[in-house]
């Protein structure tokens, strides 16, 4: 028997990913799992996934990828302009091409367009705040935008969520879904955010981006560079799994 | 196992509140995953999302991954002789509602394999996003009128008593059959979910 105890519930590797609860990010405390996920083999439900096939068909334009301006009102957002790039890759450092990255973030004065968030920042008329774009051949994304604001969240008292771009993206199979957000360099509230702190110590750099002055464009858009390494692939789904029979 | 793994995995954090406008947009192609042409039996899928404390999620996001009638996936990796269905890709994606609902419009999938001798019974894939989900969740729906669930070597890996919460039930009889299936992410009835 099994027994997991409820801050130990993680996905997949423990040295990666957060605990399922993690109380001091308090949404944790009602919606994390109190029992033990169970492992179970991979088959061709889960070495498959939706990102090649959903990638493929869903409608990109070259506005999508360019958050400064897809709001389609002909004006441009407000704030220092940023260039995120980076490359997509699988387990095996191998590149994920073609595959399809949504983004989401606040507009410089850390203010989603969104319903619910109501605190008093500003809203920027010409910001949506959302975009997409696909990896090319070699994995490599790229799209332009403003640097995010910090923003408060009452979480717990003086709370403020660090800088954020959040990133959802498929790869080629189930195992490597991954919704996750880039943090950005030097930001001293990194280490008062519990939702970065839930992620084990030594993986936390990974999610922050790295300033690049070769990404940067002269007179134009500062430069941040973003790698992505997804799950998977499988190497072997159709090994029998007696060991696991009833 | 030894997996060398060459660069660090990147960590998954939380969808957060404020998903909606990227993830959910307007395109009812996430949650209608058939046109009149695609093959096979039409089914809603149909539920609610819960905390521990029985309370509707209302700012969840689900997603499904399916194969088409023939049991066949959209994928590259699935190289059988199953016919693909060119009017089925089998991903589908809603948001929840102030009532935490969520629903698909969808056919029945086929069987698919689990490995050289033995099938799966007909399932759907689930994904589940929301704030306070550090990492997502995945789950299953079965269907509760199928046969084949006796033999299906996934649910064997459940304990009897958990099964049931994997289990989609049969609401309704119209054109569409209607299939409740609610996921309840914490307490008693907790929906089972996988690590894979």
């Amino acid at each position: 028997m099994v027994t997991t105890t409820i801050g130990e519930i993680v996905l997949g590797d423990r040295e990666v990913f957060p605990p399922y609860l993690y109380a001091e990010y308090r949404s944790t405390i009602l919606r994390a799992p109190g029992l033990p996920l169970i492992s179970v083999p991979l088959t061709l439900s889960e070495t498959t996934g939706p990102g090649p096939a959903y990638s493929a068909v869903t409608t990109i334009s070259a506005d999508d990828a360019d958050l400064t301006m897809n709001a389609g009102t002909g004006g441009e957002a407000i704030g220092q302009r940023i260039i995120v790039t980076g490359r997509v890759l699988d387990e095996h450092g191998r590149p994920v091409p073609d595959t399809l990255l949504e983004v989401w973030q606040a507009n410089a004065a850390g203010r989603y367009l969104h319903k619910k968030d109501s605190w008093p920042g500003p809203l920027d008329p010409n910001f949506l705040g959302i975009g997409r774009c696909l990896t090319n051949t070699d994995g490599v994304y790229r799209f332009l935008s403003v640097q995010p604001g910090a923003y408060p969240w009452g979480n717990h008292p003086n709370a403020w969520r660090p800088a954020h771009i959040h990133f959802s993206l498929f790869g080629q199979s189930q195992r490597s879904r991954l919704v996750t957000q880039m943090y950005f360099p030097g930001d001293p509230l990194h280490a008062l955010d519990p939702i970065l702190t839930a992620v084990p110590e030594a993986a936390r750099p990974r999610l922050i981006a790295t300033y690049d002055h070769s990404v940067t464009e002269p007179e134009w858009a500062l430069g941040y560079r973003f790698d992505i390494v997804l799950r998977g692939p499988a190497a072997t789904p159709f090994e029998p799994q007696r060991e696991h029979g009833s | 196992m030894t997996t060398v793994r060459t660069p660090g995995l990147t960590s998954s954090q939380t969808a957060g509140p404020f998903f909606g406008p990227a993830l959910v947009r307007d395109d009812m192609l996430q949650h209608v995953l058939v046109t009149s042409e695609t093959q096979g039996q039409r089914i809603r899928v149909e539920g609610r999302v819960y905390d521990g404390e029985g309370v509707p999620v209302a700012d969840a996001m689900v997603e499904i991954w399916q194969a088409n009638a023939f049991g066949r996936y959209h994928h590259p990796d699935d190289d059988r002789d199953a016919p693909l269905d060119p009017e089925f890709t089998g991903f589908g994606r809603s948001g929840t509602d102030t009532e935490g609902r969520f629903w698909f419009e969808t056919i029945r999938p086929g069987p698919v394999p689990f490995d050289h001798a033995r099938s799966q019974a007909p399932h759907i894939s689930v994904t589940i996003f929301a704030r306070g989900l550090l990492n997502h969740l995945f789950t299953r729906v079965y269907f509760a009128d199928e046969p084949a669930n006796e033999n299906d070597p996934i649910l064997h890996q459940v304990p009897p008593e958990r099964r049931g919460t994997l289990l989609a039930t049969h609401s309704d009889d119209g054109p569409t059959a209607v299939y409740r299936f609610d996921i309840i992410l914490q307490g008693p009835g907790e929906t089972v979910f996988f690590n894979y």
